[in-house]
């Protein structure tokens, strides 16, 4: 598009609107409200196209999710939960209050200004008028006779109180800028330049506002607590000249006109994209492993507030800060940067950390592998695959199937201790991955090879469906998350800590206490991934001594070991573990516990520490 | 002039031995309760297949002299530098005075049970390559389940150029510690099938590549280029093992009565702790000199040398040449 083209578009939108407006509402009428107008147009026109297009590109499972889902009550919790995040900012506010609060004051202040402020219009000025005397009622309330409107004087107070709540927030957005640590956040997001404009633009409102409503107060006299004294100030040193007022308003009015055009192309877009975004996931619908409409509102509804760049270990102990989720999500939004995505999207450990400390809840770790599939689906290596014929069926009624997963097979301390635990409670197994050992797929999946975990996923299924087993153990997080979310099994999952605290809990394994003190450290698949952060502790409580670590449960480090990143060299992955290991060493432990072959493995091959997976230090402490 | 040697393993006695012949009198320091602790259990060593029993002797007798002080169950775990010499401080607290420094506190064995995925210590058929080289003293090669073994797999580089582990140096004498080992069997039990497992064979020193000919052409000993990644247990107290051939590139599972890991050198505890004391830090722990080709006893710090495995991983002739090496170079220091 020309320049001149896009000057005849504003020029005939400005126009054809100014025109319309005018000849509907002339006694309330100023031009200066025309870039607002504009402003609101634009953003309601843009707003809408996206958000139907997107709606429109659902798969099919998210529609029918979505159809099922529609008419229920899962509204309510969405209403819910879209005030508490969308404008109290809760989970913003546990990570740190002044943050929250800096959120809080200028979303819930600014709803607040707008509800407050047209209540205020329609009592003032009864009949019809309008929707921009709400938005610059200050100006227009000397348009007419109000002396029969009785709160006058409340409401007044009322809006200049919270104008004084904006303000704050304006205040400590600024300092944030300057000076980021005591808002909790030791790195802030590199933005564009869009985004940059916009913020520009939301920053100046406030302030023309304030300024705004005290010239007007300094020729009239309205206002209140606040602005009364303000327009004193002005009158005194001689700013209170109508044409000046007229400025600063049109100022105003094009500050926010600015805004709202901004708004749909911008890091603001997630103001009301978050609304629908939480409305979905009340409904059930989730994203996929393709791009849909879904993957479009997470784009959208990320802030851009760059909390994600603090926890991650690629910036916390290698210093990379070019791939957390928010510059991943701008990589792939951004059609300029598109060509980033891919390398950005292949540069992360998969570790969840930053999905844990996403306060818009977005699944960073599915739109990261939705590039990795991506860039994968034309590589074929179904060949490679023919040795999964070969794989004999068995009969397993009456027993527990075990599968130990690849990593286990690395770590036999871990599977030879979960027979000597089967064996010790009586309880028949089916070892099915003991000599063919097929992989789970999810380490494929991560990765990006849909297809090839896919093949991996129906032979597993076929085996553990023909084999009749009741129940299926598995010693890794990685193996119990695919089964658990990527497979469609009709018998209950377990990660090995389940089971061991099962048994520990009905009584049939009995456990004495030994004399060490261990520190535990949650694997990220199995903690992050799968939510089990007690069954693990209880189990440690009853063997041994169990100590606190500092970053634990959902903010435990990953060990740098996973398989997540391929891209990282060995002294890199040992950079990562040291932290990991160094927080839990803190704690003074003998003995590190862990639940995953992997995170074992990794603090393995670090120098003088001790490292057990729970199923040995349960295999070890038996009492039966 | 007073002169102290830590570590009484090969290269350490060798030193004082020196020394001590030209008049000199020598402290030598050895943590553990009895002198050459790394080569009291072994059988023979290469590449003439002496017995180590005898190289033991010979230089246990080269300490009988009253210019050599023996200060066994002491180990330095404490070294400062003074104005003139240095301050050493023994596990019992004691510090003794030294104007010269010999550090000989060599290497220790690596733990295979870093390597897991091997199995050592899980079960009853893996055993190290110290373990089967005790065997062969004692002629009591048995499997886990005390019979006599059909078939033994070597597998080289445990813990030597393997980035896991974050050794990536050759350890040097494991290649040609395996053939050695491998005939041994064979000369004893013919009938048992020999593995070694490699990733190159490195036949470096004088007559090693003709014992590894000799090893498959007189005794038969099988040599699969590839790694071990994973061992089991099977049910009758026997290995199996995962690898893959790289020449055949093929996968390959093997089940064998002993599967021995060749375990690599590392920096002893003593090496650690005193190369970092004195601020001659090298590579992976061990001590560093100041240059290989013509300073290799001398380090940045004055009298202080170093000799034997504490700076990299050495035979025992080396090691014993190093240690004469080492005592010239403090004689060099003291006139």
């Amino acid at each position: 598009m020309s320049w001149p083209f896009i000057v005849f578009v504003i020029v005939y939108w400005v126009g054809a609107v100014g025109l319309i407006v005018w000849s509907i509402f002339k006694p309330f009428f100023s031009v200066f409200v025309l870039p607002f107008v504009l402003g609101v147009v634009l953003l309601l026109f843009f707003s809408i196209v996206k958000y139907w297009r997107w709606i429109h590109s659902f798969d099919k499972l998210q529609r029918a999710i979505i159809r099922k889902n529609i008419w229920t009550w899962r509204f309510l919790p969405a209403i819910w939960e879209a005030f508490r995040e969308g404008l109290l900012h809760w989970r913003i506010t546990k990570k740190n209050v002044l943050l929250g609060y800096m959120h809080r004051s200028l979303a819930f202040g600014w709803f607040l200004l707008i509800v407050v402020g047209a209540v205020q219009s329609r009592l003032a000025i009864p009949g019809g008028h309008p929707m921009w005397v709400a938005i610059f009622f200050n100006f227009f309330e000397t348009f007419v006779d109000i002396s029969s409107f009785k709160h006058a004087e409340f409401f007044a107070n009322l809006m200049d109180a919270l104008l004084i709540y904006v303000l704050s927030g304006l205040f400590l957005a600024m300092f944030k800028k300057v000076w980021s640590r005591p808002m909790g956040m030791k790195r802030t997001t590199k933005h564009t330049l869009m985004d940059r404009v916009a913020k520009l633009a939301l920053w100046c409102i406030f302030p023309l506002r304030l300024l705004s409503e005290g010239v007007t107060s300094s020729l009239y006299g309205n206002g209140g607590f606040m602005i009364r004294p303000l327009g004193n100030l002005i009158d005194t040193i001689g700013l209170s000249d109508p044409a000046f007022e007229y400025t600063c308003w049109t100022l105003y009015s094009v500050a926010l006109g600015t805004f709202f055009s901004l708004m749909p192309f911008s890091r603001y877009m997630h103001i009301f994209t978050e609304v629908f975004l939480i409305y979905f996931r009340q409904l059930g619908v989730r994203d996929s492993d393709k791009k849909t409409g879904y993957t479009m509102f997470e784009l959208s509804a990320c802030s851009r507030c760059g909390i994600c760049i603090d926890g991650c270990p690629m910036n916390r102990q290698l210093g990379v800060v070019n791939m957390q989720g928010v510059y991943m999500l701008q990589s792939i939004r951004n059609l300029e940067l598109q060509k980033n995505a891919e390398p950005i999207a292949e540069n992360c450990l998969m570790c969840d950390r930053c999905v844990a400390d996403c306060p818009v809840g977005l699944d960073l770790s599915v739109v990261r592998r939705q590039v990795r599939i991506k860039n994968k689906a034309a590589i074929d290596t179904k060949g490679a695959y023919s040795y999964l014929k070969n794989v004999q069926p068995f009969n397993a009624i009456g027993r527990v199937a075990y599968f130990g997963g690849c990593m286990s097979h690395l770590t036999p301390g871990i599977t030879s201790s979960m027979e000597a635990i089967f064996n010790a409670v009586g309880q028949k197994y089916w070892y099915m991955d003991r000599d063919e050992t097929i992989c789970c797929g999810r380490p494929l999946l991560q990765q990006g090879f849909e297809q090839q975990a896919f093949e991996l996923r129906r032979k597993n299924t076929e085996m553990i469906v023909n084999s009749k087993a009741t129940l299926l153990i598995t010693s890794c997080p990685i193996c119990y998350q695919s089964f658990k979310k990527e497979y469609k099994l009709s018998i209950p999952v377990m990660h090995h800590t389940e089971y061991i605290n099962m048994l520990i809990e009905t009584g049939k394994l009995k456990l004495r206490k030994d004399g060490h003190k261990v520190a535990y450290h949650d694997p990220c698949e199995l903690g992050r991934g799968c939510g089990i952060y007690d069954e693990p502790r209880n189990i440690l409580r009853a063997a041994t001594t169990l100590l606190k670590t500092k970053e634990e449960r959902e903010h435990s480090l990953c060990c740098g070991f996973n398989l997540g990143n391929p891209l990282l060299d060995i002294s890199q992955q040992t950079a990562i573990r040291d932290a990991a290991r160094d927080n839990l060493l803190e704690a003074g432990p003998d003995t590190i516990a862990t639940a995953c072959p992997m995170c074992k493995k990794a603090f393995q091959r670090a120098d003088n520490v001790a490292v057990k997976d729970i199923a040995e230090i349960v295999a070890a402490n038996i009492k039966n | 002039m007073t002169i102290s040697i830590i570590g009484a393993g090969p290269s350490g006695i060798e030193a004082a031995s020196v020394l001590a012949k030209q008049g000199m009198a020598v402290t030598l320091f050895e943590k553990d309760p009895s002198p050459l602790k790394n080569i009291a259990d072994k059988a023979f060593l290469f590449p003439n297949f002496a017995a180590a029993s005898e190289i033991v002797e010979q230089l246990n007798k080269k300490l009988m002299t009253p210019n050599i002080t023996q200060r066994l169950d002491c180990g330095i775990t404490g070294m400062e530098r003074e104005e003139h010499g240095w301050k050493l401080t023994d596990s019992k607290g004691e510090t003794h005075y030294s104007d010269i420094v010999v550090m000989a506190t060599g290497y220790t064995p690596f733990d295979a049970r870093r390597k897991e995925e091997l199995g050592y210590g899980i079960y009853g058929g893996v055993v190290t390559s110290l373990e089967m080289e005790k065997m062969i003293r004692y002629d009591k090669i048995v499997n886990s389940m005390g019979e006599t073994p059909k078939r033994v797999v070597f597998l080289q580089c445990v813990g030597s150029r393997d980035e896991k582990t974050g050794n990536h140096y050759c350890s040097k004498v494991c290649c040609v510690t395996a053939v050695k080992q491998a005939i041994e069997l064979k000369k004893r039990m013919p009938d048992t099938e020999v593995y070694v497992f490699y990733m190159d064979l490195r036949m470096w020193g004088q007559h090693f590549e003709e014992l590894y000919r000799e090893s498959q052409q007189d005794y038969g000993v099988r040599y699969v280029r590839g790694r071990i990644s994973e061992a089991s247990g099977t049910f009758d107290g026997r290995v199996q093992v995962k690898a893959e051939d790289t020449l055949m590139g093929l996968p390959l599972k093997m089940t064998t009565d002993l599967l021995v890991l060749m375990v690599g050198m590392e920096a002893s505890e003593g090496t650690r702790c005193l190369a970092k004391e004195a601020g001659i830090c090298g590579e992976y722990g061990f001590a560093q000199s100041v240059d290989p080709h013509l300073g290799d006893c001398l380090t940045a710090e004055n009298g202080l040398f170093v000799c034997g495995a504490c700076k990299r991983p050495m035979s025992i002739n080396d090691a014993v040449n190093d240690g004469r090496s080492a005592a010239l170079a403090v004689l060099d220091s003291i006139n």
